[in-house]
């Protein structure tokens, strides 16, 4: 019994002594092995005399409950440790930079684009397109400017060699083309996106290249009221909501009546700024009744039909919208600045 | 577009506007189409609701007169200053408590002057810096010279900022009440306006005035111009037709009426000429107009007033030539000069015939250039020649000069359309043909002559001669327009009651008729309305025209703002469209830019495109293949779209590929970044022969350069981007689209690429281009001595594949089996090949074939090469047994060993 008492002792304290795997398995070996302390007690029983047999039996089974018990204990106790520790190890310096997926971006006039064709698809305006290269009949003429017309000297034009062959000036061809592909006598909803060229000096504020995007709505029922209601969803949906329109008379062959319209500057909200010239509005479009002469030039009968339409420059609302000052940046292909949108 | 300076003080003669904010004034023409595009102050205060704070005013704003610092003045009492010889002390009252001293240098006082009013600053005024490189304003302060405080500034036009004047300081007349601040007394405002072509009527005072008077229900104030002759007259054909003068002058012929449809002419004799008064010059000068000489200061200012350019000849001139002319006929005709029985000679009277230019015709215009005439030019003509070409510039010869004594004043009227085309071909634009060119009534020639002929007589004490010659062969029909106020709805959709579409038809000097109709009975709210246009508003033909007219008076803020309630049109998906979108994103997803170049090159482009030819590498290669059967990207220069006149000679043709712009951006940007990823989608142009118009297909652009990874500490990659990673973007574009399986890629020759480059081909049909960029290209286009790998595809069948629908494959429940497969086949053999071999040895139960390796080398004996499969087999139905899978291997090793000749590596 002493030496049962003697073996518990050893063993608890070399228990708590083991502090890491190879130590426990170590003393599991020691006294709970095949060849341990414990089992060597409980084989040395019939040597014992009978009297004591049991009771030392007993003692010795105890001992090797308990025994078991502590190393599990133990063993869990030395777990943790462990773990904590090799977590304590892994500890990383989070601000340093993540690894970084390699993505494109849209340039800042494709994004302007696509919001323009979502905002007018939600009022039933799909997308139509006309040549860049267009003919004088298709830029002027059937747009009610004859040859020699005081008006086309709003639009610098570029020839080519081909007499009669422009650069188009505006999508407003794409009207014509639109009314005779589409109608006639059917209602039409469309934007006309396209690139236009004008013969002028690049500079921060004009380009001799730049996109434009066309409306045009004909029906047997369009008024300019719904002309404003148009303008006024478009410029809350791309501007911000709560946008003031204004329209201003203005003059193009193709429109009678014709306006520019104006919005409230998004910038100083109206209280007169650099960018609005002090003036607290932002042209954003010239727009109009479509003029008789064109939709009677589209296959329209202007006494049963009326439309409107309106043409719109994306590089100028995407420069309102990001703050550029210089539309020589858009075509330059700079992915420094081509990086910052999107 | 047409800018005009209006000066609010010129305009109120026309129309009563003192009571009028400035501001709110320009702000009501620019809602009703007259643009003001800016206002300059001279002077005059601005209204608080000026937007431009004062010290953000610049010249083009002007500088507003403090009402407590600038005065009208009197100077009492002028002396020499006692040490100095060339200063003057002068003695001013201004209405304050005691007269000031000021010293002045100005050469336009002399000592003893006194009774002298004078602008006046005090110390402390605000005034233009006189002395300044550029327009600088200064704050008067006080200065001492030679002992003598100076308290104050007689000041020059060009301290007020009138005008550049700094000789002299201002003279008022003798009636200016003193102490009356100067900015009360003469401040003024002028009004900068762009306007529209169709304004022709507006490019000036009364058209701006009557305009006003229209929009705020204003009287025109006629009598302070003696409008007599026009008030209330609408129909041209009521116009009174001038009486000639008593004794004829001159004789006018018109031989091309198209041209020329009515010219007038007055007589003003013995004027002498100098320069005008100080309140025609200021005006003038107010107006963007330098003053000359009181003649043709007159002309300017009837310009500027009424619109109507006139020209002044020295008819003592013309006269010469028609005696000289006469002489000559009558040389030729072998007579003397004609004389009466009596042997007087008889008056020679000019003649001016207005014809187009014969051919061949020249003549000096005043500006002393001589000029070609072509036969489609209107010519102001005498007997003897051209004396100006019509309403566009005048001759030098008959030119008003100092020794001018009697003066014949055209006023004319000219088809605006070859007026425009006459100044574009001279290259002659001028204040006169921006008015000509956009269209004037004839029927102003006779007031605005009047009027003219008046004001010279007026400046340089001469006689109008009374009665006007008058030509009027092609008279201004009179246009009359009917309206309904249903009309006016289904544009406007909005009402506007027959009384108010009246009451503005009429303030705008429209005549206005009820008109019986079916419907309506005449005078009803519904009935039409018969609107005759006023002689000089030639742009109102048609009902929308007035509709115009209406809304814009009424304020477009009027008009509500409705949701369409019409038909929706039927809607369409548009696939091409989608398409484009669909291979935009799924570029960018790639990791690309999306970019955006000029359609616009220049000859040099195709040069450096070009610029392999005639290379070695490209020599050799090209006796290989023939170029011809790719997608023609680089057309002959000669055939693309040119401009006739393009900006630059950089960009005078239409590109025909995007791999030029795409290589200019790839430079571009290496010179400051290292990794460039872009792709393009854009137009090209193809001539098409024998049509009208280019073809302009859309065509994808991919450009990539530099590092494969751009770098950051974990996963920096510096191998350079080569061919296979561009064709790594386009197959993987082609994979996402779903044609990767019926596309082939073929080794290509193409002038633009070195030996890595391959061309597309969907189901056999060529679709682009793909490779490394050849090294004398890259030096063409200045880009860095690395790789760089370009792609050129034709969008429309990439497009095309948007809308088709990829099916789906079952998923099997069943393990997969991997195994690798290594072969050794000769250079020869492509992978294409190979992965094709394996593919049909393998049947439906391979699943994936995967390349991981290719290698040449130690243990590969030369012209072979080593290439190392993972194959993935699979069922669907069972698991696969290592016997099934030996079976399928053993086939696929067979079906590699005769078709391309493949051994097994050990
Ligand atoms: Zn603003």
């Amino acid at each position: 019994m002493q030496d049962l008492q003697r073996v518990r002792d050893e063993a608890m304290a070399g228990l708590a002594a083991a502090g890491d795997e190879a130590a426990l398995e170590a003393w599991r070996i020691q006294y709970l092995g095949r060849k341990g302390q414990v089992l060597e007690l409980l084989r040395a029983i019939p040597d014992l005399p009978a009297d004591e047999r049991p009771s030392f039996g007993q003692a010795a089974n105890a001992l090797k409950g308990e025994l078991t018990a502590a190393f599990d204990e133990r063993q869990q106790v030395v777990a943790q440790a462990k773990l904590a520790a090799e977590l304590a190890a892994e500890g990383v310096d989070v601000t340093l930079p993540g690894r970084r997926p390699q993505l494109g971006r849209l340039h800042p006039s494709t994004q302007t684009l696509r919001e323009i064709y979502d905002i007018f698809a939600v009022m039933g305006f799909q997308v139509y397109t006309s040549p860049d290269v267009e003919t004088d009949q298709y830029n002027f003429e059937l747009l009610n400017m004859p040859p020699g017309h005081p008006a086309r000297d709003m639009w610098d034009t570029f020839y080519t060699t081909t007499p009669g062959v422009i650069m188009r000036t505006h999508t407003s061809p794409g009207q014509i083309h639109a009314m005779r592909d589409l109608g006639p006598d059917k209602p039409i909803r469309v934007i006309l996106p396209g690139m236009c060229y004008r013969y002028e000096q690049v500079t921060a504020r004009s380009e001799m290249m730049f996109h434009q995007v066309e409306g045009l709505a004909i029906g047997r029922n369009i008024t300019m009221a719904d002309l404003k209601g148009v303008i006024v969803e478009f410029a809350n949906q791309i501007y911000g909501a709560g946008r003031k329109l204004r329209f201003r008379c203005s003059h193009f062959p193709f429109t009678e009546p014709s306006v520019e319209a104006d919005v409230d500057c998004i910038l100083c909200g109206g209280k007169g700024c650099a960018v609005c010239k002090y003036t607290g509005w932002l042209e954003i479009m010239g727009a109009g009744m479509v003029h008789p002469t064109v939709l009677r030039n589209g296959g329209y009968d202007p006494g049963e039909w009326s439309g409107f339409a309106f043409g719109m420059g994306p590089e100028r609302i995407t420069m309102l919208k990001h703050g550029i000052t210089d539309i020589r940046y858009f075509f330059g292909n700079d992915v420094r600045f081509l990086e910052q949108f999107g | 577009m047409t800018v005009i300076r209006v000066p609010l003080s010129w305009l109120n003669d026309f129309v009563d506007i003192h009571d009028l904010d400035p501001i709110e004034l320009a702000e009501r023409l620019t809602l009703a189409g007259l643009e003001v595009e800016h206002i300059r102050w001279v002077g005059l205060n601005p209204s608080p609701r000026y937007h431009v704070p004062p010290e953000r005013m610049d010249e083009a704003d002007g500088l507003p007169w403090e009402q407590d610092k600038i005065f009208v003045g009197e100077i009492i009492r002028t002396e020499r200053h006692p040490d100095a010889d060339r200063l003057l002390l002068a003695t001013v009252e201004y209405g304050g408590p005691k007269p000031m001293t000021i010293i002045t240098g100005a050469p336009n006082l002399r000592p003893g002057d006194t009774m002298i009013k004078i602008a006046f600053a005090v110390i402390g005024a605000r005034l233009v810096d006189p002395y300044a490189d550029s327009y600088k304003t200064m704050v008067l302060k006080a200065g001492k010279i030679r002992g003598i405080q100076s308290e104050g500034m007689a000041c020059s036009e060009k301290e007020l900022g009138i005008s550049e004047e700094h000789e002299g300081i201002i003279l008022l007349p003798v009636n200016a009440p003193v102490g009356m601040s100067l900015a009360d007394y003469m401040g003024d405002a002028v009004l900068e306006m762009d306007l529209t072509p169709n304004l022709a009527r507006n490019l000036n005072i009364l058209g701006v005035a009557r305009e006003v008077a229209a929009l705020y229900d204003r009287p025109l104030k006629r009598s302070q111009v003696e409008l007599a002759s026009l008030a209330g007259i609408v129909h041209p054909e009521e116009m009174p037709r001038p009486q000639g003068p008593a004794a004829p002058f001159t004789r006018i012929v018109i031989e091309d009426p198209d041209l020329c449809p009515r010219y007038t002419a007055t007589l003003i004799r013995d004027v002498e000429i100098g320069p005008s008064p100080g309140w025609v010059q200021d005006r003038l000068r107010k107006a963007g107009v330098r003053p000359i000489s009181n003649i043709v200061d007159a002309t300017n200012y009837v310009m500027l007033e009424w619109g109507q350019p006139t020209h002044a000849f020295d008819y003592d001139l013309l006269v010469e030539r028609a005696r000289q002319a006469l002489a000559e006929s009558d040389d030729s005709s072998g007579r003397s000069l004609r004389s009466t029985p009596e042997g007087l000679t008889e008056p020679v009277l000019p003649t001016i015939i207005m014809r187009r230019a014969r051919p061949g015709e020249k003549m000096t215009t005043l500006d002393g250039v001589e000029r070609q005439l072509t036969t489609d030019m209107l010519m102001i003509t005498d007997t003897l020649g051209p004396i100006a070409v019509g309403g566009v510039m005048g001759g030098l010869e008959t030119e008003v000069n100092e020794h001018t004594r009697n003066v014949l004043l055209e006023a004319a009227a000219f088809d605006y359309i070859n007026n425009r085309r006459t100044s574009q071909a001279l290259r002659l634009p001028s204040e006169a043909t921006a008015r000509f060119s956009k269209g004037i009534s004839p029927e102003m020639t006779v007031p605005a002559g009047q009027r003219c002929a008046r004001m010279m007589a007026d400046l340089a004490a001469g006689t109008v001669v009374e009665g006007i010659e008058d030509c009027y062969p092609l008279p201004q029909p009179s246009v009359q327009v009917e309206i309904t106020p249903a009309e006016v709805r289904r544009i406007l959709g909005m009402d506007v009651p027959a009384a108010q579409m009246r009451d503005i038809l009429q303030r705008l000097e429209f005549t206005v008729e009820d008109v019986e109709s079916a419907t309506a009975p005449q005078g009803a709210e519904t009935a039409p309305l018969r609107v005759t246009v006023p002689w000089f508003r030639l742009d109102v033909s048609i009902p929308a025209d007035l509709i115009e007219e209406i809304v814009r008076v009424i304020g477009y803020d009027t008009l509500p703002t409705t949701l369409m309630d019409d038909a929706l049109p039927p809607q369409w998906r548009n696939w091409a469209l989608e398409g484009r979108e669909q291979v935009r994103d799924l570029l960018m997803g790639a990791g690309l830019q999306d970019s955006i170049s000029y359609a616009l090159i220049g000859p040099e482009m195709n040069r450096k495109l070009l610029a392999a030819q005639g290379e070695p590498v490209y020599d050799a290669l090209a006796s290989r293949a023939p170029a011809d059967a790719l997608l023609p990207l680089i057309l002959d220069p000669a055939t693309l779209v040119r401009l006739e006149n393009p900006l630059t000679p950089a960009t005078d043709r239409l590109r025909s590929t995007l791999l030029g712009s795409m290589l200019n951006a790839l430079a571009a940007n290496l010179r400051t970044v290292g990794r460039v990823a872009l792709f393009e989608i854009g137009k090209v142009y193809w001539p098409l022969p024998g049509e009208l118009l280019p073809a302009e297909p859309e065509h994808v652009a991919i450009a990539l350069a530099g590092p494969r990874e751009a770098g950051a500490w974990l996963n920096r990659n510096d191998t350079l981007m080569d061919f296979f990673d561009l064709k790594g973007v386009v197959e993987e574009l082609l994979e996402r689209l779903g044609l990767l399986g019926d596309v082939r890629f073929e080794p290509a020759i193409h002038p633009l690429f070195g030996p890595k480059a391959a061309q597309a081909l969907l189901k056999g049909r060529p679709i682009g281009v793909l490779g490394e960029v050849h090294p004398a290209v890259r030096r063409a286009f200045d880009l860095p001595d690395q790789r760089a790998a370009v792609a050129e595809l034709r969008l429309a069948p990439l497009a095309a594949a948007a809308s088709a629908r990829q099916k789906m494959r079952p998923l099997s429940s069943f393990p997969a089996i991997k195994e690798d497969l290594a072969l050794l086949v000769d250079e020869s053999v492509t992978a294409e090949q190979v992965e094709q071999a394996i593919r049909q040895g393998g049947g439906s139960l391979l699943r994936q074939v995967t390349l991981f390796d290719v290698y040449r080398g130690k243990q590969v004996p030369a012209g072979k090469k080593s290439l190392a499969y993972a194959l993935t087999f699979q069922a669907d139905d069972k698991t696969l047994k290592d016997a099934d899978v030996e079976k399928v291997r053993r086939r696929i090793v067979a079906r590699l060993g005769q078709t391309v000749g493949a051994e097994l590596r050990a």
